[in-house]
């Protein structure tokens, strides 16, 4: 049975490579063939799960050895796989949400003449973040980490055409250098402390090396994570990444590639456990991005920019709730699964919309959708539902779980977690209602485009509309689904831990304080942008909706701290190297060449000259060899 | 007679054909005065040859005269082709090959 473990990365990375090297013959079925293998992908998925479940708790982790990859001396590299609890959760829902969004884009991408090449790279994503959810080891983790790089770079600037998209796909990539940066280096402490760098020797031997080392490994680690997970400061790229197609957005972007980084850090819970200040950074970071993600999102007018904001706000709660040790692993991972139904079919209704007025991305444009969308209004509105957190739907009870571990926290740091985690949950409700209402709701407000018609609304195909409804049915059952009896508690605890803390307020007043916050931003949403008509023009705003629709700043700090600074060393490195070095030897060269141009003129063609001239040389050397001897 | 004096004309002879071979221009004068200092340098081997005792020199010279004869056959065809081509035996007038 462990033999299929390799063929979950197998299949996609064999329809990658068919569909890459087949050329124009796989244009024709490309797309079926890439989803088939998706699929299949998730069917080996279904059954290493059932047999997983077959054993108890403590024995279902296991582990398949594939090759050596580089075996040197100390340093083993092997690519060998570890199936435990943890990666069969990401494993199906990368498959899983991965087979439904191929379906999808068969759809969506059904006009575009590149359609073979797009599931070429949607299929090596697949393959490339099964590898980094497979791997045991740190190296061939980092490898993974770097294919979906790779593969969210290829798919970002898939519409290479818009300079928008290119430039917007070097950007993030070059972010996530600076966060690849920080792997690497984990990676090369790790072997410097341990000897090694796969899982097991690693996680056991944590508890020998000093604090310091462990501190220091952690912050690369969170550094690494904050690059592949949008966190703050590396947060700049996702609003950009959304110049890719809408299924990308949505599996990559949303659902799979983006929670990477709470993967890797729930992965090396063992060290976080003995490093509290790593831990301490990690909260930190979570609980701004929440913030700052949450804030950009409700100034956003781009339906995909205010997802994206959405994204990083709900990927700081699973970073703060992976922050907070043993108390949130677990409902990170919740958190991650459930967040990764309700935005993808988010993003799979926003693709719709889009699909149906004409590529329209302001919602200050559309409006009254409700009516012509049947079908996306529905999936988009329980996944609205589920992601602000409405009660009895999945994000209600990912999201109360980790307020309630942020307060269990205890201390100072408990409450203001849990508040800066409750604010957070308002401003959920209030963003998300507010791109409901611009959407759905309201009056017409629609543009005609240039040559004056006005778009004609109208629902998906089916094979978009089958893969929303799906995910619209997770995004409402999948949270109860894992709460009733603790159950993901139960099936998580033997690979992450698990302890209570001790909260100061009980589970019902969280809840309850839940709720209100989160129809406290629903209601001010509606006041705002349900009673009063919309404005197609967006009003100037106070500061800081100014500020929040330019990604508050971070671009701006960006380029003032790192930008210009880097510019100015490199121009001044440009100007030592034009005029110093250069100079010195350009110099040079112009001397010799000087010097050349005159002693050319001895070659004056008479003959008598040059005997003339042999004949001096000739005396010359006859006189020093006299003079030499009679020394 | 002291074998000195043999080499005082040597070193005659040497410095006229050199002279000679600087300051002349016709081809064929210039040609003779090469064989002035060839036949100057055997002059001096052969005159060492007599003062050290040896054969040296006296063989030396012998090569020398065969490099020579060879030497005027090319040489002698050279400056007859260019005298064709030409109409000059002038070393002045070829200066083709300068820059």
């Amino acid at each position: 049975m462990n033999s299929l473990i390799p063929l979950l990365v197998a299949a996609p990375l064999a329809g990658s490579a068919l569909l890459l090297l087949g050329g124009r013959a796989f244009d024709r079925f490309g797309h079926w063939l890439a989803t088939a293998l998706a699929a299949l992908s998730f069917g080996f998925g279904l059954a290493l799960f059932w047999d997983m479940l077959g054993r108890d708790g403590e024995h279902r982790a296991v582990t398949e050895h594939l090759f050596s990859w580089v075996p040197v001396n100390a340093f083993q590299a092997d690519v060998s796989f570890r199936l435990d609890q943890l990666s069969m959760t990401f494993v199906l829902l990368i498959t899983g949400v991965g087979t439904l969004i191929h379906l999808y884009s068969v759809g969506y991408m059904a006009h575009d003449e590149r359609r073979r090449r797009f599931f070429a790279y949607l299929n090596l994503f697949l393959a490339a973040m099964l590898l980094l959810v497979l791997a045991d080891n740190y190296l061939l983790l980092y490898f993974g980490w770097e294919g979906v790089g790779l593969a969210s770079y290829l798919l970002i600037g898939f519409w290479q055409h818009k300079p928008s998209a290119a430039t917007a796909a070097k950007k993030a990539f070059i972010v996530n250098r600076v966060g690849d940066m920080g792997l690497s280096i984990a990676i090369m402490l790790m072997f410097a402390e341990f000897g090694s760098f796969a899982f097991t020797p690693v996680f056991d031997s944590a508890h020998e090396a000093s604090e310091g080392k462990l501190t220091a490994i952690g912050l690369m680690l969170l550094l690494a994570a904050c690059g592949k997970s949008a966190q703050v400061p590396l947060q700049s790229w996702l609003g950009d990444a959304m110049e890719g197609p809408t299924p990308v957005s949505a599996l990559i972007h949303a659902a799979t590639m983006v929670t990477a980084g709470v993967y890797l850090i729930t992965r090396s819970a063992a060290i976080f456990n003995l490093a509290p200040d790593a831990r301490t950074a990690v909260v930190v970071v979570g609980a701004v991005t929440l913030l700052f993600g949450a804030i950009v999102g409700c100034a956003k007018d781009d339906i995909k920019k205010a997802l994206a904001g959405s994204t990083m706000s709900q990927i700081g709660y699973m970073v703060l709730a992976a922050g907070l040790g043993p108390i949130g692993y677990v409902f990170a991972i919740m958190h991650l699964v459930t967040h990764g139904f309700f935005k993808a079919g988010l993003f799979l209704g926003a693709g719709s919309v889009m699909h149906g007025m004409d590529d329209e991305v302001n919602m200050r444009h559309y409006g009254g959708l409700r009516k012509h969308m049947p079908w996306t209004f529905a999936t988009f509105g329980l996944g609205y539902l589920a992601i602000i957190g409405f009660p009895g739907l999945s994000g209600f009870f990912s999201k109360d779980r980790i307020i309630e571990a942020a307060f269990a926290e205890g201390g100072t740091e408990g409450w203001i977690l849990g508040l800066c985690a409750l604010v957070g949950a308002a401003v959920t409700a209030f963003y998300m209602t507010r791109v409901m209402l611009l959407t759905f709701f309201g009056e017409k407000r629609w543009q005609p485009d240039a040559e004056g018609n006005l778009p004609h609304p109208h629902e998906a195909p089916r094979t978009m509309v089958i893969p929303m409804v799906l995910l619209a049915v997770g995004s409402v059952f999948a949270g109860a689904l894992f709460d009733i009896n603790d159950s993901f508690l139960k099936w998580l605890e033997p690979v992450t831990g698990h302890s209570e803390g001790n909260s100061p307020l009980s589970s019902w007043t969280v809840t309850g304080l839940t709720t209100v916050c989160m129809l406290a931003g629903l209601g001010l949403a509606y006041v705002m942008y349900g009673r009063s008509p919309v404005p197609v023009v967006p009003p100037v705003g106070s500061p800081l909706t100014r500020a929040a629709r330019r990604d508050l700043l971070q671009d701006d700090f960006n380029h003032a701290v790192l930008v210009r600074p880097g510019s100015a060393l490199t121009a001044t490195l440009v100007f030592f190297d034009s005029r110093g070095l250069d100079g010195f030897v350009n110099g040079l060269a112009a001397v010799i060449g000087g010097l050349s141009g005159r002693l050319r003129r001895v070659q004056n063609g008479f003959v008598r000259s040059y005997a003339l001239s042999m004949f001096g040389g000739t005396l010359v050397l006859v006189a020093s060899t006299l003079l030499m001897r009679s020394v | 007679m002291n074998p000195v004096n043999y080499l005082y004309l040597s070193a005659l002879l040497f410095t006229i054909g050199a002279s000679g071979v600087l300051i002349r221009r016709n081809a064929i004068v210039l040609f003779m005065c090469v064989e002035l200092m060839l036949n100057a340098s055997n002059l001096a081997l052969v005159t060492f040859s007599r003062m050290h005792g040896t054969l040296d020199g006296q063989i030396i010279a012998f090569f020398t005269m065969v490099v020579a004869a060879a030497e005027v056959v090319v040489g002698l065809a050279i400056i007859v082709s260019i005298f064709r081509t030409r109409h000059s035996a002038s070393v002045d007038d070829s200066n083709l090959m300068k820059l």
